[in-house]
């Protein structure tokens, strides 16, 4: 027994889409039977790259998210399929029979993550088997962890608790792409990103000189949490919950402290806020 | 059949290509067996760097299969409908007329006979051509080889390239601190270990390396900066787009108003100078001139102190914010990263580009250039790496078949005759055209003051162009002169040799279909340019050569362009002055034998096996880059081709004093006048930039840099899997647009919606995108990617018609970057943008 899965550690995502595609070149025009049938030229993403861009000019950032199946332990898709189309094999990867589920488009409306995919010409649900067939010819990783540069992409058995992907999961960091889908997904995150909020720090009086070193506290949705700007009067607080009511207060020596309330309904870039000197 | 597994190289990294039945179906990054790797390590603070155990080769090349069976390829010889060689041959109609199949011998019969009738008529000169850079991989194949061999049997008219891409750093750097032989770009050498052990902070100034790659490393260098970024070294990115290794990086992105960054860079020096926070010390030792800069830099010559409020009213950049920048960089070890390999950046492809590209040298220079953590390093290369092993590069003259001295015999071209790769329309449509510039000017500092003049006296005008594909619309300046040259009467014959339809492509009169280095055999090491960019290598953590060994026979009617010019030089009675009594495989075996590998794999194991991995030696002795200069030592880097290596004059840089020259030695010996490169660096608003009258017209400057998902033109348009990345291009309509990227302050009083068709324009051109709205690009920039592959006219044939392909080189300017430096201006593009119902 084993579960095999991928850690997909978001902040070492670079987005160079080499684990698309070389998911496209393993499976485009190949069929693997009993594995997987050929994926068609259009409309298959089984390693998906959402890319999300976040904040506001100047402060944007941009971040990737790398999503396959998710491989659940509680799999809609295994509820949804008749004759076992769906299964899962002894080693926790979820597969789709590519004989039996055809005609069964039941299987891809019901997964939550939309990453199976419907093959129209061949009226087959389609996606991600973490390259099984080439695992059991004996390849030590999927095509997409192969390919990726940075390690971002983490491939192993998560009951071996030798084995890297169940170290670094250990560590607590891990999280699921949607918990609140309750499926158990094998496949864990690091570095999902929340919300954040960024501003600069001016003063009125001193404009060509930044506002290093200026506290800046937040407040609420039950944290309190404080940082000053750097030295170009920059700052951010990162990991914020969404659609949650917060409040920044900046003080420094010598200027009217300011308070400026938002709302994390996205990422919040508050832009210059200029101390007036006392 | 069962499966066979072949090895192979592209232009961004080795590969195992899988092959069922006579065709590939699959093609990895090369598996090669894990014994073979003895990866280096490198020790900093306590922690132990080492790379994986295999090859990051780029996104574009996993879609190599994609590219092999492309519904593009030129799959048999074609002529023009409209095009008789014996009686109309109509000209006017290229790039507008249909193709019919005709046989290979007809196609032969036709280009040798042409060849011959030009030669005849006017001499060697009328004929004249060029390749398109980057198509392939493997030193025998590649352009240099057999393109160059055969057209200096013809005693052709070259044309010298501008070295596109790093202009600034080429034609203005090399007078600030030599490196003439590496084209103003500077040696990396162990600049990776620099980096990891002294960094303390990178100014990516015009850098994305995530997107270009050190040009054929593959994302061999990501790992680096992943663990420069773990290391917490601070980092900062000045571009007016915040590019892709700044969001994988974060740090802090300044977007300086393109044009500007020269005036940015001068404030840094002001900050420096009037906080006295520079290497006095360096500067009195290591450096000429810095009295007459620092007079400049402080406005006792022009009455303008370039202050960091200056600076703002320029490059909007907060004067706060470049003096928090200029002091950080003081303090901290900062590290300069002014271009993918050192020296390049758009920043430098401006109208008086070579003045920024200078003024990096010189504020690196004022702290200390060569010192730990002092450098400047693109990033890229500089991994640990055996120099030792010599195997030839494909610009290395003794990795080209035209040139090699393993040939028994060498075709040496007398024509003195040149063209200019920019001006070649002009060229064809008005001459004369003049230039200063030998092109890649490797071999000195004087070669950049040679004067040119085209046609040369005694010299015929040009008549026939063989061009190997080609996608200029998409690549080079101001490129609806391109499709006018090519309808010119003056141009009697046009050849294209192809493996994919390209932009120009159905420009020709004949369309040869050639095959790709999958279907013929050639070796190739793992990024090694050779020659000007010496050790490129060091951009891969393993140096690693390749057997590309053919994998399949070349499909439809293709040939090897090896065996097209063999056919061609048959008919000429020069076949074999053309093939030296080589096959292409007997080239590949010379090769091997010339070089250092059979001291460590015989040719049979290496021909079986596939590949061969160079490690670096146990007791690697690490030789970072200009250490040497900055301790007063001899060079004890590898970099082969610096005159002054191993001589009394080991401790100089190659500029005429030695030193870094805040006032330019050679500049001032050969053109001291010039006032549009001046001896000492200047800001000088750009022509076409927020000063000029045509602002007011077209308010919006086009940036457009080099692509993230294909390499210049190539894998774009012939690889449609790229399409479903829509950084590259974006599907609707069943047709993919080329991206335009807009901040919302622009696309909202233009009404321009994300994903809505636009029209990018200016009195030059139309180019039809995709508005991507974002906040990752400055208000007043539209950041569109050179390098479409896919010119598509709406009306076929008609110069000035709107393209929906993409190709928004169409808008950017011809004027070059000042009036004796003939590189290309992109960056100096004012357009408008509007919504585009169709």
């Amino acid at each position: 027994m084993a579960r095999y899965s991928i850690l997909i550690d978001v902040t070492k995502c670079t987005g160079c889409y080499n684990c698309f595609l070389a998911c496209r070149d393993e499976y485009y025009g190949n069929d693997y039977p009993s594995y997987s049938a050929a994926q068609p030229l259009d409309g298959q993403f089984w390693m998906q790259i959402k890319e999300i861009e976040r904040g506001a000019y100047p402060k944007p950032k941009a971040c990737y998210v790398p999503t396959p199946c998710m491989h659940c332990e509680s799999a809609p898709c295994m509820d949804a399929a008749k004759d076992g189309a769906v299964y899962r094999r002894s080693d926790g990867i979820v597969m789709i029979d590519p004989q039996k589920a055809i005609g069964q488009d039941a299987i891809v409306s019901a997964c939550p993550y939309r990453v199976i995919y419907w093959n129209a010409e061949k009226q087959l649900p389609q996606k991600c088997t973490l390259c099984a067939h080439r695992l059991d010819e004996g390849d030590p990783l999927p095509r997409c962890v192969e390919s990726c540069p940075t390690g971002a992409l983490v491939f192993g058995d998560l009951d071996d608790s030798g084995s890297e992907i169940a170290k670094r999961v250990g560590e607590g960091r891990s999280e699921a792409l949607h918990p609140e889908y309750k499926t158990r997904s094998l496949v864990q995150y690091i570095g999902l990103p929340k919300c954040f909020v960024a501003g600069e720090v001016v003063f009125k009086d001193n404009p060509g000189e930044c506002a290093q070193g200026v506290t800046v506290s937040l407040s609420g949705a039950g944290v309190n949490r404080e940082t000053k700007t750097d030295h170009y009067g920059d700052f951010e607080f990162e990991d914020l919950e969404k659609n949650q009511q917060y409040e920044i207060s900046i003080a420094a020596d010598g200027y009217v402290a300011r308070q400026v309330a938002f709302t994390t309904r996205k990422d919040v870039n508050l832009g210059e806020i200029v101390l007036e000197p006392k | 059949m069962s499966e066979q597994v072949f090895t192979n190289c592209t232009n961004a990294g080795p590969v195992s290509v899988y092959v069922k039945d006579g065709k590939v179906t699959r093609i990895r990054p090369l598996v090669a067996d894990e014994k073979d790797f003895k990866p280096w390590v490198i020790e900093a603070d306590g922690r132990r760097y080492s790379p994986p155990k295999k090859f990051s080769v780029a996104p574009f090349v996993h879609a190599e299969r994609r590219r092999l069976y492309s519904d593009e390829r030129i799959k048999y010889p074609l002529k023009r409908v409209d095009f008789d060689p014996k009686g109309e041959r109509n000209p006017q109609n290229r790039g507008k007329s249909a193709y019919k199949r005709i046989s290979w011998n007809e196609a032969l019969d036709i280009v040798s006979s042409e060849i011959k009738r030009v030669r005849d008529t006017y001499g060697g000169s009328a004929i004249s051509g060029l390749t398109s850079s980057h198509h392939n991989w493997g030193i025998v194949g590649y352009k240099m080889g057999p393109f160059a061999r055969f057209m200096n049997l013809l005693e052709f008219t070259p044309v010298l390239d501008n070295p596109d891409s790093w202009e600034g750093w080429h034609w203005g750097a090399t007078h600030t601190y030599g490196f003439y032989w590496r084209l103003g770009m500077p040696e990396q050498y162990d600049l990776l270990e620099d980096g990891l052990k002294n960094a303390e902070m990178i100014v990516f100034w015009s850098n994305d390396p995530d997107s270009t790659r050190g040009t054929y490393s593959g994302q061999e260098s990501s790992i680096w900066r992943q663990w420069l970024k773990e290391k917490g070294v601070e980092m900062v990115f000045i571009d007016p787009f915040h590019n892709f290794t700044a969001a994988a990086m974060e740090g802090k992105w300044i977007a300086p108003r393109m044009g500007t960054d020269a005036a940015m860079a001068m404030a840094i020096a002001h900050v420096w100078i009037t906080e006295g926070t520079y290497d006095k010390a360096y500067i009195e030792t290591h450096t000429i001139g810095f009295d007459g800069f620092k007079k400049y830099i402080l406005g006792e010559i022009d009455g303008q102190p370039k202050t960091p409020e200056w600076a703002e009213t320029e490059s909007t950049v907060r004067a706060r914010v470049i003096r928090a920048l200029a002091r950080q960089w003081a303090k901290k070890r900062t590290v300069l990263s002014g271009g993918s390999r050192g020296g390049e950046g758009g920043a430098c492809r401006t109208a008086f580009g070579t003045e920024w590209a200078r003024m990096m040298v010189l504020l690196q220079g004022m702290q200390g250039l060569g010192k730990p953590g002092r450098s400047i390093w693109g990033t890229t290369m500089g991994a640990p790496s055996d120099t030792d092993v010599w195997f030839p590069g494909y610009a290395d003259l003794q990795g080209r078949i035209a040139t090699a001295t393993v040939a028994d015999y060498l075709p040496i071209n007398t024509n003195k005759q040149r063209l200019w790769r920019l001006t070649i329309p002009d060229a064809i449509l008005e001459p004369p055209v003049s230039w200063y510039g030998e092109g890649f000017c490797g071999q000195s500092l004087e070669q950049q003051f040679k004067h040119f003049e085209y046609p040369m006296e005694g010299h015929s005008e040009i008549k026939l162009f063989y061009r190997y594909g080609g996608s200029f619309m998409g690549t080079m300046s101001d490129t609806t002169k391109w499709v006018r040259m090519y309808q010119s009467p003056k141009l009697e014959f046009v050849v294209n040799q192809d493996v994919w339809f390209n932009s120009e492509t159905r420009m020709a009169d004949v369309i040869l279909p050639v095959c790709t280095n999958f279907e013929r055999d050639d070796v190739g090491e793992f990024a090694a340019a050779g020659g000007y960019t010496v050790h490129a290598s060091s951009g891969c953590n393993h140096r690693i050569i390749v057997r590309q060994q053919k994998c399949i026979d070349p499909m439809w009617e293709s040939k090897s362009d090896y065996e097209i010019f063999t056919l061609i030089a048959e008919r000429l009675g020069m076949k074999e002055q053309f093939t030296d009594g080589k096959t292409e495989l007997e080239w590949v075996k010379t090769f091997f034998e010339s070089s250092d590998l059979p001291k460590y794999i015989n040719w049979e194991e290496f021909d079986k096996k596939g590949y061969y991995i160079i490690n670096t030696k146990t007791g690697y002795k690490s030789t970072p880059s200009l250490r040497w200069f900055a301790e007063t030592r001899d060079c004890d880097t590898p970099d082969l081709n610096n005159p002054k290596r191993n001589t009394e004059k080991a401790k100089e840089l190659g500029t005429y004093s030695g030193k870094i020259e805040f006032e330019s030695e050679s500049l001032k010996a050969h053109m001291p006048d010039d006032q549009e490169r001046p001896v000492s660096p200047r800001y000088i608003p750009s022509w076409e930039g927020h000063h000029s009258d045509l602002y007011a017209r077209y308010p919006l400057q086009l940036l457009s840099p080099h692509p993230r998902f294909s390499f210049h033109c190539h894998y774009d348009k012939h690889t449609d899997w790229l399409n479903d990345i829509p950084v590259h291009r974006i599907k609707k309509d069943g047709y993919a647009w080329w991206p335009a990227r807009i901040n919302p302050l622009d696309a909202e009083p233009r009404g321009i919606k994300n994903g809505d068709y636009v029209r990018l324009h200016n009195d030059r051109a139309s180019v039809l995108c995709m508005a991507v709205i974002t906040e990752r690009v400055k208000p007043g920039v539209i950041h569109s990617y050179a390098s479409s592959a896919k010119y598509d006219p709406l009306i076929p044939g008609q110069a000035d018609s709107p393209d929906k392909g993409g190709c928004v080189s169409m808008l950017t300017p011809s004027r070059m970057l000042s009036q004796n430096v003939p590189g290309m201006t992109p960056n100096s593009c004012l357009i408008e943008i509007e919504r585009w119902e169709g």
